[in-house]
């Protein structure tokens, strides 16, 4: 059985927050991402889980690491500015393999900028805001269902690489209203498991991998006792020193995700079959892609979007063969350009690449995206 | 259990030597935490220490618990997290006075204001160690630091009254001269529902003792032994007699005040209940 | 032999020859704690007790 209900974006995260199993949320309010700890502040008591407002956007990232590791899923949500704060423990998170999700419903920035309009300009901070060589996964819905779906794979893929999944959501879709489809019961929903450890606690190396790189994480207090560090480890979990240790955990890091880009990277490819030009755009961008794409078709021009719904790691493959197949890409942004680098890296001239960059509060509208994608294609 | 025992029990094998410097106090207070848990017979697999960075903050790492050694100033809200998450633990959070009290001094307001359920050993050692001797907010007034060549203008913290305003409901201190006493305040404060804050003064002779020419290890143990006063004779003593000194005991304890994790268990049933 | 001294632990800070009450210890010229007159122990555990290092312990 399942009902339907009209749901803000932000609504929608807490309803696959809850469905996933989340049982910890720690959180500090930020516009436009509130309405997420609000919610859940409400929700989680509800299913025996716990919601704690820290003391700022690094405390609340410091206790999602901590519940993590006594085996709870956690959840934390911000924006631009807690975003930025949050970076520090991201990297641990990355470095110690601590399994969280963080929702980042993006404004305006830099600073307070202008923190009720939407934007995409944490598209570089989500891939590389941390210090250091790391590796992590940032996915983006576009839509409200999206935005539930999203966060149950946002669970899948955390607790099964071991590695920080980033929500990145933006102001439109966080406060947009749309109808959505839920189950009556979130029982039946599959669970995302953590891999847990089949030696004896004696033989236990906290960070020794199988072939698929990811190691093993018994929750706090089950006897495996082990040792958690921001310092370079090597196997056995404790601080080594020396510069093959370095290199063996970055090269673990990255092939766990990056050998299974298959598994991780989603596009959604949409009137693509035939298609000559296309649109890349993601997010709230991509609702006036569609809009677009459909006037174009119309007027009779064979245009299609690509939407990137996993935006880290990048689209490569995907990307190549768009080039590969079109005659030119038109990169749609809410930001003042950024994810048009990347695209036009992995297109390697092969075709045109051009950016229609949007960065004045308000989204585009279609009418707009398809004068500007005429315009770069020259139709 | 003789003390070779406790250290073979509790250390992780293979982890000594530590890192710690000749004469430095860090190991005092460590070994005094496992003669805490010892005493209270605690499970191995129940007890979690958590620590931020610096040279204290090494010392999870030695422990067979549970042991995060998390960021700079954040072992607070990562402990937040483990015992909130899961309050059958035993949380202990070992922190230094740079990490407690600057990085990490809002953690440590706001852990003491919600009476979480853990106790936070401080080794205070006066200054930043292991980055070779700056000032921290708890660098006596007037002490050299590599930060400051001139003596520090800057007032210290009295962390025991910071915690005690802040809401801590267990306030201690000790020294590494008076290690039963510190075994003794640091398993008090495991055993106190609610947040305990021990304060273990502690010697840094390479970083803060030869910069303020305070002699050698043993002599900057003899100092603790000549100017921290146990605290039925400090209550005693006229503002004049206790210049220079400083109280160590049992500073504060009250029951009363309402441990988070126990008060989040009652807001479920509250919330589960339908009542708001 | 009442006092074990673990060398490997020991950094040689003579906190322990300077609480002995009775100078039964002594840091050498290699900067290890050494029993320099054992026959005078006590075994009253203020090397124990006060090492930073766990290197020495009274054997009762």
């Amino acid at each position: 059985m399942s009902k339907i209900l009209l749901l803000q974006g932000n609504q929608a995260v807490v309803e696959g927050a809850i469905a996933a199993g989340v049982k910890f949320f720690g959180g500090y309010p930020i516009t436009p991402s509130t309405e997420i700890a609000e919610s859940l502040a409400e929700r989680l008591p509800l299913v025996g889980g716990k919601f704690i407002q820290m003391e700022d956007e690094i405390a609340s990232m410091g206790a999602i690491i901590g519940a993590s590791l006594t085996g709870k899923k956690v959840m934390t949500a911000t924006s631009g500015p807690g975003f930025s704060l949050k970076q520090e423990l991201i990297g641990y998170a990355c470095a110690a393999e601590i399994p969280l999700v963080i929702v980042n419903v993006q404004r305006v920035g830099p600073s307070t900028g202008q923190p009720t309009s939407p934007s995409q300009g944490d598209i570089m901070q989500a891939r590389w805001g941390t210090h250091g060589d790391h590796w992590l996964i940032a996915i983006t819905p576009a839509s409200v269902p999206e935005c539930f779906e999203l966060t149950l794979r946002a669970y899948a893929l955390s607790e099964k690489y071991r590695v920080p999944v980033i929500l990145l959501m933006d102001e439109v879709i966080g406060h947009m209203r749309e109808k959505i489809e839920l189950p009556d019961n979130y029982d039946e929903i599959p669970q995302a498991e953590r891999k847990q450890p089949d030696c004896a606690p004696a033989d236990f190396k906290a960070y020794a991998a199988d072939e698929s790189l990811v190691p093993p994480m018994p929750p706090f207090g089950n006897g495996y006792r082990w040792h958690v560090t921001g310092l370079v480890h090597d196997e056995t979990g404790f601080p080594k020193g020396a510069g093959s240790a370095t290199k063996a955990a970055a090269d673990r890091q990255y092939h766990k995700l990056y050998d299974h880009l298959d598994d991780i990277v989603q596009v959604e490819n949409y009137c693509m079959e035939d298609a000559e030009y296309a649109i890349v755009a993601f997010g709230g961008a991509a609702r006036t892609a569609y809009e677009a794409v459909d006037m174009a078709r119309k007027e009779g021009i064979k245009a299609g979007l690509l939407r990137p719904i996993t935006i880290w790691p990048f689209a490569e493959n995907e990307i190549q063969k768009l080039a590969g197949k079109v005659k030119g890409i038109l990169v749609h942004e809410l930001n003042r350009g950024q994810y048009v680098y990347e695209v036009e890296r992995a297109a390697a001239g092969k075709v045109p690449v051009y950016s229609y960059a949007k960065y004045d509060n308000e989204p585009a509208t279609p009418a707009q995206l398809l004068a500007e994608f005429k315009k770069a294609m020259a139709l | 259990m003789s003390m070779e025992q406790l250290i073979d029990k509790y250390f992780r094998p293979g982890r000594l030597p530590h890192i710690w410097c000749p004469g430095c106090g860090n190991g005092i207070v460590t070994g005094a935490i496992v003669k805490a848990i010892d005493k209270l017979a605690l499970e191995k697999d129940s007890v979690a220490v958590i620590s931020g960075i610096g040279c204290s903050s090494r010392a999870s790492g030695y422990l067979d618990f549970n042991t995060v050694h998390s960021a700079h100033g954040r072992a607070l809200p990562v402990a937040t997290g483990v015992k909130l998450a899961d309050p059958s633990l035993n949380v202990v959070v070992v922190t230094g006075d740079g990490d407690a009290t600057a990085i990490g001094g809002n953690h440590l307001i706001h852990a003491a204001r919600r009476n979480i359920d853990m106790t936070v050993v401080l080794y205070n050692n006066s200054i930043y160690g292991m980055t070779g001797g700056q000032y921290s907010p708890m660098t006596p007034y007037g002490s050299k630091a590599t930060t400051a060549p001139y003596a520090t203008i800057e007032h210290d913290f009295d962390i025991a009254e910071l915690a005690k305003a802040a809401g801590a409901t267990f306030v201690a201190r000790a020294t590494t001269f008076h290690t039963q006493l510190l075994v003794d305040l640091i398993a008090k404060g495991i055993q106190h529902k609610g947040f305990s804050i021990i304060e273990a003064v502690s010697a840094c002779p390479i970083s803060f003792g030869r910069q303020n020419k305070l002699g050698g290890p043993a002599d900057m143990m003899k100092w603790q032994r000549d100017h921290a006063v146990m605290l039925p004779a400090w209550n005693k003593l006229t503002e004049e007699q206790r210049s220079g000194k400083f109280p160590i005991g049992l500073l504060y304890e009250v029951t009363d005040r309402k441990e988070y994790t126990e008060a989040y268990d009652e807001l479920i049933a509250r919330a589960q209940g339908g009542n708001k | 032999m009442s006092l074990k001294i673990i060398t490997n632990r020991c950094k040689g800070c003579g906190i322990c020859a300077a609480f002995c009450p009775k100078q039964v210890l002594a840091v050498n010229e290699v900067e290890k704690i050494e029993a320099v007159a054992e026959e005078n122990c006590i075994k009253c555990g203020q090397c124990e007790m006060r090492c930073p290092d766990y290197a020495i312990f009274v054997e009762k």
